[in-house]
């Protein structure tokens, strides 16, 4: 059996734990990736298009192009060690030693021990059996990023005639994906009366190539035998289906882009609390779970929409990490965070007043010229607004030392609470 | 010359597996022929799972007896076999008085039928078996010896067994027509291949009557009825430990909440006479309904870890019972129709029965000096601890490649299963659990796609999710 000690281990080389990495590395700490696909870059790989890294990097990149700008800046780091082709299948709990159990081809059972772990598996698409789409149970039916891989990286086109279920990014880029490799896109059916995707796909993929885009619609049915043939497509008003309005698109295939749910199975055998508000874990302003030394950064903690944020987000994981293993997290004073009014969650869900608190959260209404209030122990610290909110486009604000500093003088000896309102 | 084998078996559900492995324990030459691309594809696919205890069905069916008998044969078999089977247990609830006097019934017609260990419940006893039952519970029945199984497991192991004692199998061989000539049938398939039998043993489930009217048989309408289920991942807040069956109706057993030897749970299933037996589509009504009623029982059930749903069709007959006769009118031609619920408990005992009838007529049983009842148990890396694990890999390094990670499956169960015959990806996902769990496939059927054109040496276009026109990719771009 294979064995070595780390400072800090990162499960996952997509863009969170490539992020974290770097970060982590600059302080010289042994660590080490497990990613458990045959390169580094996770989901980028297959996102050929354009429009990463416009915040970040102020460049506008391909998926594959954002992934190198960090797998460059850790590569051949004598600290770094990357498993590639390695799955971890287990997180066990030895006092302040983590011991990760791995499988891969090259080493066989692999035992990794450190202090610290950085959860970073990004998530999974959810499927027909998540949304239940009745009907028959034909092949063609895919979720949009497995075509994706598909289309992209194993150069295969999955059909003919396609409909896209869900106007999420992935199935809007795959719109357009699909129909530059000759293939029909025939609708993009979305339940929810507003797209769920960013509005720069809905006007990149499908207006600029007139592929329709049904709202409050549903398949009600999937039909054929061995290949599927057709769906039913209902309208729903007031969440009730419309089936005399009913109409059927013939198709040789079907996306399914329908969002996309964490994966912290892994998490939770180790003990970690997952909120179910994110189906990703509660973390405090370390990005720390509830099990010490055990950090999560990326779409395993709550799927963002840009990959700039995932970075940002690994990046300061990265740090706190760093701080934690100089000793230097002990006995900070933290405060939680609570998303009221029309929020459906904020991200990381403590602040800590001695520094900057950058926080990430969704709305739960569409709305054009909203505010944003932040209230620290009921007083309102803050406002920002915006010209336009929407669930699908996550909200990001820094709340500073000093916003905080303004409202309570003596941090240490009071109880205190941040709360955001979205009006 | 064409060979001419002793026994044809149509159909390698579970009652043609049965009857080829108790067979092969005979100096008999027998093929069985399969239309699928796969054995167990049919009804043996999609059904509840269950090894029934025998006391759902009054002593006058032949049904019940086989039911009780083939219940008692599991244990040997599964020691043999390596199959996931669990004696769980089955609960009968009852939530009203009225429904407590049909759990006496059921208990006075089990006792009858010789049911071990059958136990009437007060409500104290009954949350002890299952403490999460629904609040309203006042009591119900008891059943130890019911169980569980994965059924289509149960199907490949017994074809493996008999295959490994001199059983041949023709997949995608389906019977278009079937004429004795005196001595034996001629049979063929749509695609014109021949195969001749002396005897043939109609176990066609959905089809048994077509066949047996191709092989100039008797005639009977197979009336298909369709029930349709949920399947709940295995981290779902609770999952009971038993098996359990509300008060049934007339025309079913009821909506059930099962527990799988897997640790994922099955909600279901309806009952829907249809008209096409390939129909297998689900329907949001039936759905709804089954959330409905399994919450009534358990109710932690929760439609958010759903992780699929699917149908199954019974091959129900008129007289409800099971028709396991030699045919009157066609010589030679030995039926096995009707085998509905509970077909899959009593299937070992259908194959003894079909065992005892071959004699019946004369047809020479001797036993095999070689044949072996037991099959390879092949390693599943989701059983095992990790230096178990790292034992495997320094033999075969495959073993250590996690293709499936919901389901924890490695590169070297699948290629097994490939060179065990399952060559489509539902095949494959039924052998080894690849692509069964949380995410269906969406992470791993690319990587099992790949090993599948690596071991068949096809290109990823000729993959298919069954066989037939069930196609995965267009073409290459």
């Amino acid at each position: 059996m294979f064995e070595k000690k780390y400072d800090a281990l990162i499960i996952g080389g997509g863009a969170a734990g490539l992020s974290c990495a770097y970060a982590i590395s600059k302080n010289n700490f042994k660590i080490a990736i497990i990613e458990r696909e045959e390169r580094l870059g996770g989901i980028l790989n297959q996102c050929i298009h354009n429009g990463f890294g416009l915040h970040y990097f102020k460049e506008e990149l391909t998926g594959p192009e954002f992934a190198s700008r960090f797998i460059n800046l850790i590569k051949n780091k004598e600290n770094i060690d990357v498993f590639l082709n390695t799955t971890v299948v287990n997180i066990k709990i030895n006092g302040e030693e983590k011991i990760l159990s791995c499988y891969s081809k090259k080493h066989g059972v692999l035992n990794l021990k450190a202090k610290a772990v950085i959860l970073a598996m990004g998530c999974r698409e959810r499927n027909r059996g998540n949304i239940g789409t009745p009907g028959t149970r034909p092949s063609g039916i895919f979720t949009a990023g497995l075509a994706q891989r598909l289309v992209n990286i194993d150069g295969y086109i999955p059909g003919e005639e396609v409909v896209i279920v869900g106007s999420g990014d992935i199935g809007l880029i795959m719109s357009r994906r699909l129909t530059w490799v000759g293939c029909k896109v025939k609708a993009v059916i979305e339940i929810q009366p507003y797209p769920s995707g960013l509005t720069r796909n809905i006007v990149q993929c499908l207006n600029d190539f007139n592929i329709p885009l049904y709202l409050s619609h549903v398949i009600s049915k999937i039909n054929g035998k061995d290949r599927i043939n057709s769906v039913d497509v209902t309208p729903l008003e007031n969440g009730k289906y419309l089936e005399d309005k009913s109409f059927n698109i013939k198709c040789d295939t079907l996306l399914l882009s329908v969002g996309l749910i964490p994966e912290n199975e892994l998490s939770r055998k180790c003990g970690v609390q997952i909120n179910p508000d994110t189906n990703g874990p509660y973390v405090d302003a370390y990005q720390m779970t509830n099990v010490d030394g055990i950090f999560a950064c990326g779409n395993v903690l709550h799927v963002h929409d840009l990959v700039d944020y995932v970075a940002q987000e690994g990046i300061k994981t990265g740090e706190s990490v760093a701080e934690y293993l100089k000793g230097n997290l002990k006995d900070r004073k933290q405060f939680p965070v609570y998303a009221s009014s029309n929020i459906r969650y904020v991200c990381p869900n403590k602040f800590d007043p001695s520094f900057d608190n950058k926080f990430y959260m969704r709305s739960m209404i569409v709305k054009n010229g909203a505010t944003l209030e932040v209230k620290l122990n009921g007083k309102t610290i803050k406002t920002f607004k915006f010209a336009h909110v929407q669930p699908s486009e996550m909200i990001s604000v820094n709340i500073t030392r000093e916003d905080i500093l303004k409202e309570i003088n003596d941090y240490v000896l009071e109880e205190n609470k941040i709360e955001f309102r979205l009006e | 010359m064409d060979k001419i084998y002793d026994i044809g078996i149509i159909g390698a559900g579970v009652v043609g597996a049965n009857i080829a492995r108790k067979l092969s324990q005979y100096e008999l030459s027998i093929c069985i022929l399969e239309k699928e691309a796969d054995v167990s594809f049919g009804i043996s696919k999609a059904n509840s799972g269950i090894i029934h205890a025998g006391f759902h069905h009054p002593p006058k069916y032949l049904k019940s007896r086989l039911e009780l008998e083939g219940n008692l044969m599991f244990d040997r078999l599964q020691k043999e076999l390596h199959f996931p089977f669990k004696r769980s247990g089955i609960l009968v609830v009852a939530f009203s008085e009225e429904e407590m006097k049909s759990c006496y019934q059921l208990y006075d017609q089990g006792m009858i039928n010789g049911v071990i260990g059958l136990e009437l419940c007060n409500r104290n006893r009954i949350l002890q078996l299952e403490p999460k039952l629904g609040q309203e519970v006042i009591g119900g029945l008891y059943a130890p010896t019911g169980g569980i199984v994965e059924p289509y497991r149960f199907v490949f192991a017994l074809i493996e067994s008999a295959k490994k004692n001199g059983v041949e199998i023709k997949l995608n061989f389906k019977v278009k027509s079937a004429k004795f000539n005196g001595e034996y049938y001629e049979i063929f398939s749509n695609k014109n291949e021949k195969i001749n039998a002396k005897y043939i043993i109609n176990c066609a489930g959905l089809f048994a009557d077509e066949v047996s009217k191709i092989c100039g048989g008797e005639e009977f309408n197979i009336k298909p009825r369709k029930g349709e289920y949920f399947l709940i991942d295995k981290s779902a807040s609770y999952i009971p430990s038993k098996v359990i069956f509300p008060v049934p109706t007339s025309v079913s057993k009821g909506i059930l909440v099962i527990p799988t030897v897997e640790g994922t749970c099955l909600l279901g299933p309806t009952a829907e006479d249809i008209d096409d037996k390939e129909d297998l589509s689900t329907n949001r009504e039936n759905l709804s309904k089954i959330l409905y009623l399994t919450k009534k029982i358990i109710s932690q059930i929760s439609e958010k870890d759903i992780i699929t749903s699917f149908a199954g069709v019974r091959a129900a007959l008129d007289t409800n019972d099971f028709y396991i006769e030699w045919s009157k009118k066609s010589k030679n031609l030995l039926q096995v129709a009707g085998i509905q619920s509970p077909g899959l408990t009593a299937s070992p005992a259908i194959a003894n029965y079909v065992k005892d009838l071959l004699k019946e007529r004369n047809i020479k049983l001797v036993e095999k000096q070689n044949w072996d009842p037991f099959i390879e148990d092949i390693p599943r890396i989701r059983h095992l601890e990790d230096f178990e694990v790292d034992f495997l890999y320094n033999k075969d390094n495959s073993f250590a490649n996690v293709i499936c990670r919901c389901e924890q499956v490695s590169e070297a169960e699948i290629r097994e299963a490939i060179r065990k015959g399952h060559t489509t990806l539902d095949g494959i996902k039924f052998y080894t659990r690849a692509g069964m769990g949380r995410c269906q496939g969406g992470f791993c059927s690319y990587k099992i796609m790949k090993i599948l054109s690596e071991e068949l040496n096809i290109d990823l276009t000729e993959i298919t999710k069954r066989g037939e026109n069930s196609y995965i990719l267009y073409k290459k771009l």
